[in-house]
């Protein structure tokens, strides 16, 4: 499992095309429908993925010895808050991209609500140059719908996505939409350059003051429910919004069973519905607030064990068609507070895969060709990109992501390489470990730490 | 008993027993011309304060000054607080000081919790947002247990304990040692969604064996009001011939103008206390209210102001049952049952 030293024998080529050669040894790559699961050698170089199969051999390129790993596609997280410009006392993008990468993503989708708004071609292009600058992924910014994410009149979609950063993906996430004719205008204008709009689905009325889900918890507590009903009317009205103008939307981190319900129905209908879910929305539950530690404060809230055993039958069948972290850095202070004055949010990028093991895939769930399913080749699609979420097959990019699920289940320490702590994991046991990835055949990771 | 006091789930039945008898042997002190016990001499007392709250302040200051504990009073309004001073350093500071207990009101449901986390002395949570008031809900069982409860029996409404009549109105005194409330019928009126009198007083009054309902409009209710250990109704009027005990609620200003319910004037017609609603209690049955009050709204002064209201024996016995609570939390666990020594000059 620890990157193996250049092999000396033969004819070695040059120094620099061996530098760019990988032989990955012994891996195990997913079913692809097709095929079932193999283990097999992996040859990567020029960026791509040059061969799979077994008994490889090449003179001159390193060796990775991966027996026990499997290789999924590099992961791709639709939902990320990289935090700056503005805020980067809580996250960089330098910092957040090295956190996906030690999670095993190869992109990621940086959120708009930053300080400036990501509303402008000048915005979007400075955070995709400094995804660039970074190289720990790719980072694909997410453009505001609306102006300043003000709700009122629409952003120059059109403009970002001309740009160099060619946004596709729109969302005010952190805010909804909330204006049905505004939603209409944002998903019909879209169109025209193969957009979507990824709406947070919070009707901010029936949320005002909202602080946990409105249920038993929230009763006891004595905090102001956030009640499913807030995220189910704004997801029904979009379905039905999405399928009167024929135009794509994707519903960000869904969180209640009845929700799966409505997208369900949706995608009967042949509707262009897609939808994500979090890993803590299926693992954990508003019972966490009982200490109004605001850790495990966030937006939508935490819900029941009925709505997280829903999302995760959701995610198994499809209706929900991927995992994506909504990773929300926040400084110390922003959570050692009263629960009401605390930030909404948690981060997930380190953790995200290790929690899908533990919900999905040692549940039975889900297998690991489902897992490169919803962790990459779905959210690439939902996302457009172009090069990210292909299978790993001979003239693919390599990208992708060596995963030991046998290693021993850790406990999770809140010092990765995000700027914040404010994991709601933290001393939690979660099986598996990343131990390498690679961003168009260069590793980012390699033994579980940054290349 | 546990190191805090936070909810109101935290005392078993045991505990809420223990702090009633308690205050019911310190109840005697009142009457004394020397007020004052040496228990608690050279503990420091904080009186954390984020809200205004004259009432409640005064009231857990007198009860540590009667014990001998050092208070120091620490409000929102001219401190470090208004400076932007988070609640954590705060509670270091107080640390730092050598609080032996924190009495905290504050507008944040957890803060109490939150608080209990930072510091080493024992938390007094005296009101947190619209989550608990635990003191509140000590004060009013052993208002409800001096009125309704007969000597080391139960009261209630086979067995009206004031067989004196109205007149019975009078406050007994140490008759109810080791008694719960069972069997007594409570109904709590009003905007229990937002009240944290109502969580505590639920949840106490339960594990005391009394039979809680909850009468309000649905508006005013939590959403999983039905998980609580009570009943629901909408209908107060139903309520009251079975009601030993009717405790109303205050409705904050801000509610009148959120759509809870359409007018002041109508929620008064349909939720609040009037002279000819109180005529349909039972003839022992005691009217409560944390204050302040709205009269008028919640409650009409001919009821605030007649013999079943409780309302001025509420604020006395606030006093000495948080002497109780005090003298548990930082002094021990066993209360000698001899007489107490008054502290002399």
């Amino acid at each position: 499992m620890t990157a193996g030293h250049p092999a000396t024998t033969g004819n070695p080529g040059t120094a620099a095309e061996n530098q760019a050669r990988w032989l990955i040894r012994g891996v195990t790559v997913p079913g692809d429908g097709e095929h079932g699961s193999r283990v097999t050698d992996m040859l990567l170089g020029g960026g791509s993925v040059t061969a799979v199969e077994s008994g490889l051999n090449h003179s001159g390129a390193r060796v990775l010895d991966a027996e026990g790993l499997i290789a999924l596609p590099g992961l791709v997280d639709l939902h990320t808050h990289l935090r700056e410009p503005g805020r980067e006392d809580a996250e960089t993008v330098e910092t957040g991209t090295a956190a996906a990468a030690l999670g095993g993503y190869t992109a990621v989708h940086a959120m708009a609500n930053t300080d400036p708004v990501a509303d402008t071609a000048g915005v979007v292009e400075q955070v995709w140059r400094l995804g660039r600058t970074a190289g720990h992924c790719d980072v694909q910014p997410v453009g505001a719908v609306t102006s300043g994410l003000a709700g009122t009149r629409l952003a120059e979609l059109g403009t970002m996505a001309d740009s160099a950063a060619r946004v596709r993906v729109f969302s005010d996430d952190g805010r909804c939409v909330s204006d049905p004719l505004l939603m209409r205008r944002a998903l019909e204008y879209v169109k025209a350059f193969d957009g979507v709009i990824a709406q947070h689905a919070q009707d901010p009325r029936l949320t005002e003051g909202a602080q946990l889900n409105e249920g038993e918890m929230s009763a006891r507590l004595g905090l102001a429910g956030w009640p499913a009903v807030a995220e189910e009317a704004i997801i029904a009205r979009d379905c039905l919004l999405a399928a009167h103008v024929g135009s794509a939307l994707h519903i960000c981190h869904v969180s209640t069973a009845g929700s799966v319900e409505i997208i369900r129905w949706a995608k009967s209908k042949g509707w262009p519905v897609t939808a994500e879910v979090t890993p803590h929305h299926l693992l954990l539950t508003d019972e966490f607030a009982v200490d109004y530690d605001p850790v495990f404060k966030v937006n939508p809230p935490l819900r029941t064990e009925a709505d997280v055993a829903e999302l995760r039958r959701a995610l198994a069948e499809g209706t929900i068609d991927c995992v994506a972290t909504d990773h929300a850095p926040h400084p110390v202070e922003a959570k050692e507070t009263e629960w009401a004055e605390a930030a909404f949010g948690m981060t997930g990028l380190e953790t995200a895969l290790r929690v899908v093991q533990l919900a999905m895939v040692d549940t039975g769930l889900l297998d690991w060709a489902g897992v490169a399913d919803r962790m990459s080749v779905r959210p690439a699609r939902i996302g457009r990109l172009t090069g990210q979420g292909t299978l790993l097959a001979a003239g693919a990019p390599a990208n992708l992501t060596l995963y030991d699920p046998a290693a021993p289940a850790e406990a999770v320490v809140p010092a990765g390489a995000s700027k914040s702590r404010n994991t709601p994991f933290a001393g939690m046991e979660l099986p598996g470990r990343v131990v390498a990835t690679f961003l168009r055949g260069v590793p980012t990771v390699l033994d579980g730490k940054l290349a | 008993m546990k190191r805090h006091l936070i909810s109101a789930a935290d005392l078993s039945r045991a505990d809420a027993l223990l702090i009633l008898d308690t205050a019911e042997e310190l109840a005697g002190l009142a009457d004394r011309p020397i007020k004052k016990l040496p228990t608690l001499r050279g503990r420091t007392v904080v009186n954390l304060f984020y809200e205004d709250s004259t009432r409640t302040r005064i009231s857990f200051e007198a009860a540590a000054k009667r014990l001998s504990a050092d208070v120091i009073n620490f409000s929102a309004k001219g401190s470090s607080v208004a400076k932007g001073e988070s609640l954590k350093d705060t509670a270091l500071t107080l640390e730092a000081m050598g609080a032996d207990a924190v009495v905290i009101r504050h507008g944040a449901s957890g803060a109490a919790h939150r608080l209990a986390g930072w510091v080493r002395g024992s938390v007094l949570n005296a009101g947190d947002g619209t989550h608990e008031h635990p003191t509140q809900a000590l004060l009013d069982a052993f208002t409800i247990r001096r009125r309704l409860t007969g000597q080391g029996g139960t009261g209630g409404r086979e067995a009206p304990p004031c067989a004196g009549g109205p007149g019975g109105a009078s406050p007994r005194v140490g008759t109810a040692r080791g008694a719960g409330l069972d069997g007594l019928r409570v109904t709590i009126v009003g905007d229990v969604l937002h009240s944290r009198v109502a969580r505590s007083n639920v949840l106490l009054l339960s594990t005391l064996g009394a039979e809680v309902t909850l009468a309000a409009p649905p508006t005013l209710l939590p959403h999983a009001v039905g998980s609580w250990p009570c009943a629901v109704s909408y209908d107060l009027d139903s309520e009251l011939p079975k009601s030993d005990v009717v405790m109303m609620l205050r409705v904050q200003q801000e509610r009148m103008t959120a759509a809870y319910f359409p007018s002041v004037r109508e929620y008064s017609r349909r939720y609040g206390l009037d002279v000819a609603r109180m005529a349909r209690l039972p003839e022992h049955a005691i009217v409560m209210h944390p204050g302040p009050m709205n009269r008028g709204v919640e409650i009409a002064a001919e009821v605030a102001d007649s013999v079943r209201s409780t309302i001025v024996e509420q604020v006395a016995n606030g006093v000495t049952t948080r002497m109780a609570v005090l003298y548990l939390l930082l002094g021990g666990t066993e209360f000698p049952a001899t007489e107490f020594p008054a502290v002399t000059r």
